[in-house]
């Protein structure tokens, strides 16, 4: 049941295309993710839901209601600003309680909920201090907080967690994901941090330079990434640029002269191609067993994880092995590379940049 | 790494110059001053080098100069509020115009500080006089003709044309300190325009009124072009009075002492304001 629908939204400032022709259907309750690099355009995007940035063309509708050409202030959907925007006059409980003043809430029942609030984002002892008193990461809960009180149908966040340190951070998305199931609020979150973006959504918008490139389900986005750019966005990978060869039953790309096996049966033999394939996926083994060979440049400890950097004769590759608790491959020494075919993902086309 | 400066008057010397002219051009005409106004003065025979308190006891005691007092901050507490009723719509349009036309009005709003004061003011007598635009137009409407001209009403008028930079600039300052998402995040609470006006902008924007309001006010209570050309020879404000004392009746005793009284009074008034300022401001901005 779509919910809120963005049909064919661009918006120019001037001469310049900020957002170029979006389209998105959300559903009721769904938890949405808009992922892309600095300057894309998610804040305006976002704007244009709230009614604060006019949209140069396209329609935008909330629940079967025209809201292209409504005023913020009747569409009554809570935004956190990635500027936080809170009011420097007001103490944290008075921000906090402007949207339900406005609504006319009952001022016992506006004080129990400002209290609920605070509480949840952990600030109920900061009710009285200013926001000129709080640090970057309280400031950002004081605006989160101020956000969900009024208990908006759609709640629009803009970077909410960026300020946040780990803890907190997987906190708060916690927090952000249990409201959003147990009342039900639509929520589109801006975020450049990708693996926030797979760990709480739904689904997962990518946008690029104004343009939406892929809406997928987290774990499709990361399997299937529809091109070059996603797949190195989304998490890491290796990008090898080849050409395409049939002979026979086989398909495989050469790459620099080392056939690599895949399956893509449309494209056409003779064709340039990225092929991608996700450090997890490959198995380091010893040298001479593998698919390729290689010798480690460099390894990395991440705790869960080993991250390897291995020089190859197509290139260099980066490997992570889960930490099993002894001592991996040292620097220096040959490996082998090895992974399933299946696991090897083709983009046609070549690469921007690896 | 830097080495710690060789002269030890080095700041002394430094700030040298600026104390000098500071003491030169302020502090000793003002102290000249006060000692003027307690030398006794004769007609016949002029400055006397005996001490008196005469002058200010005839000021404080004669209706004549408590009046023209009284009748200086009346009307530089209504050019006040006129320019802040004026200027903050002002500035706040001002601030969220788009480029090519804040810069044009910002510039006419400035503009008129780039023409001298006399000739503004002797332009307001032409509008305002018995035959002027105005009471032409008045006439053309069918109203009959007004008498603005040597009124307090073509004072207030004349100071509030002059005035009104010295408003919107501070205010348009507090503006541009405000980050604009500010007003959006009230209206996304629910907030209408008009509301978030109020309880939003304006809070933020009230230092602004209440520095531009003390240099429209001290500016105001000693105007002497405006008065001296709109207000006649009949309505005197209190820098008219001063110049009247010293050039018409060479009384230059006499005229220190209305000075040193307004100096005094326009200083009490700003400073108890300034305290208020003050106090509100490490309240609500820290
Ligand atoms: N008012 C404006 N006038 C002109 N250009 C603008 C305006 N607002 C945004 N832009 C431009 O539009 C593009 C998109 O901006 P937007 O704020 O949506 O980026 P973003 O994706 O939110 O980036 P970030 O992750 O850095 O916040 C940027 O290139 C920006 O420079
Ligand atoms: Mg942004």
């Amino acid at each position: 049941m779509a919910f809120l629908t963005l049909k064919g939204v661009s918006k120019e400032f001037g001469m310049f295309t900020a957002v170029r022709d979006v389209s998105l259907t959300i559903d009721k309750g769904e938890f949405v993710s808009l992922l892309g690099p600095s300057g894309c355009g998610k804040t305006t995007t976002l704007q244009m839901i709230a009614g604060l940035v006019e949209p140069t063309e396209g329609r935008i509708s909330l629940d079967g209601r025209d809201i292209t050409r409504e005023k913020p202030n009747r569409r009554g959907l809570g935004v956190v600003f990635q500027s936080y925007a809170l009011f420097p006059h007001m103490t944290v409980a008075q921000n906090v309680a402007f949207g339900l003043e406005m609504r006319r809430v009952p001022q016992a029942e506006r004080t129990d909920r400002v209290r609920e609030a605070l509480v949840l984002v952990q600030l109920s002892s900061f009710a009285d201090r200013y926001p000129r008193q709080l640090s970057g990461g309280q400031r950002q809960r004081v605006a989160i907080a101020r956000a969900l009180v009024i208990a908006p149908p759609v709640l629009l966040l803009d970077e909410p967690l960026s300020n946040l340190d780990a803890k907190l951070r997987e906190e708060m998305q916690f927090e952000l994901r249990r409201i959003q199931r147990k009342v039900g609020t639509t929520t589109i979150m801006v975020t450049h941090d990708q693996a926030e973006a797979l760990s709480i959504s739904d689904r997962v918008v990518v946008m690029e330079g104004g343009r939406m490139t892929q809406v997928d389900a987290p774990y499709r986005l990361y399997e299937q990434p529809s091109n070059a750019f996603i797949s190195s966005f989304v998490g890491k990978t290796n990008l090898l640029a080849g050409t395409w060869r049939r002979n026979g039953t086989t398909n495989a790309a050469d790459i620099g002269g080392a056939l690599l096996e895949a399956s893509a049966p449309e494209i056409a033999a003779g064709t340039p191609v990225t092929l991608s394939i996700r450090p997890e996926k490959i198995l380091l083994c010893d040298a001479g067993a593998g698919r390729l060979e290689g010798r480690v440049a460099s390894r990395f400890f991440l705790g869960s994880q080993w991250l390897f950097t291995v020089e190859t004769p197509i290139g260099i590759m980066t490997v992570s092995t889960p930490n099993l608790g002894v001592e991996p491959a040292a620097e220096g020494s040959p490996v082998g590379l090895d992974w399933s075919p299946d696991n090897m993902r083709i983009i046609a086309g070549t690469a921007a940049a690896a | 790494m830097t080495s710690r400066s060789p002269i030890p008057s080095a700041p002394w010397l430094l700030a040298g110059p600026g104390a000098l002219f500071f003491f030169g051009l302020v502090l000793l005409p003002l102290a000249l001053t006060v000692i003027l106004s307690f030398q006794a003065y004769d007609h016949s025979t002029g400055i006397q080098n005996t001490f008196t308190l005469s002058h200010y006891i005839t000021v404080v005691t004669d209706g004549y100069y408590l009046e023209i007092f009284w009748r200086t901050l009346r009307i530089a507490a209504l050019t006040t509020l006129i320019c802040a009723a004026i200027g903050v719509p002002e500035a706040y349009i001002l601030s969220r115009m788009r480029d090519p036309w804040r810069s044009v009005f910002l510039l006419v709003i400035i503009g008129p500080l780039l023409v001298s004061v006399v000739v503004r003011t002797f332009g307001w007598s032409m509008l305002l006089g018995s035959q002027g635009l105005v009471n032409q137009a008045l006439q053309f409407v069918g109203f009959a003709p007004a008498r603005i001209l040597y009124t307090e009403t073509a004072i207030v008028i004349a100071l509030v044309h002059v005035m009104l930079p010295f408003m919107v600039i501070p205010v348009w300052t507090a503006l541009q300190k405000l980050d604009p998402m500010v007003e959006a995040a009230a209206w996304t609470l629910g907030a209408s325009h008009l509301t978030a006006l109020r309880r939003v902008v304006m809070p933020q924007v009230t230092l602004g009124m209440l520095s531009g309001s003390l240099i429209v006010f001290g500016l105001s209570a000693s105007a002497f072009a405006v008065p001296a050309l709109l207000g006649g020879r009949r309505l005197k404000m209190a820098a008219t009075l001063v110049y009247d004392e010293y050039l018409q009746e060479l009384n230059w005793p006499l005229g220190a002492t209305i000075a040193i009284i307004v100096l005094v009074a326009n200083l009490c008034i700003m400073l108890a304001y300034n305290r208020m300022v003050e106090a509100r401001a490490r309240r609500t901005l820290g």
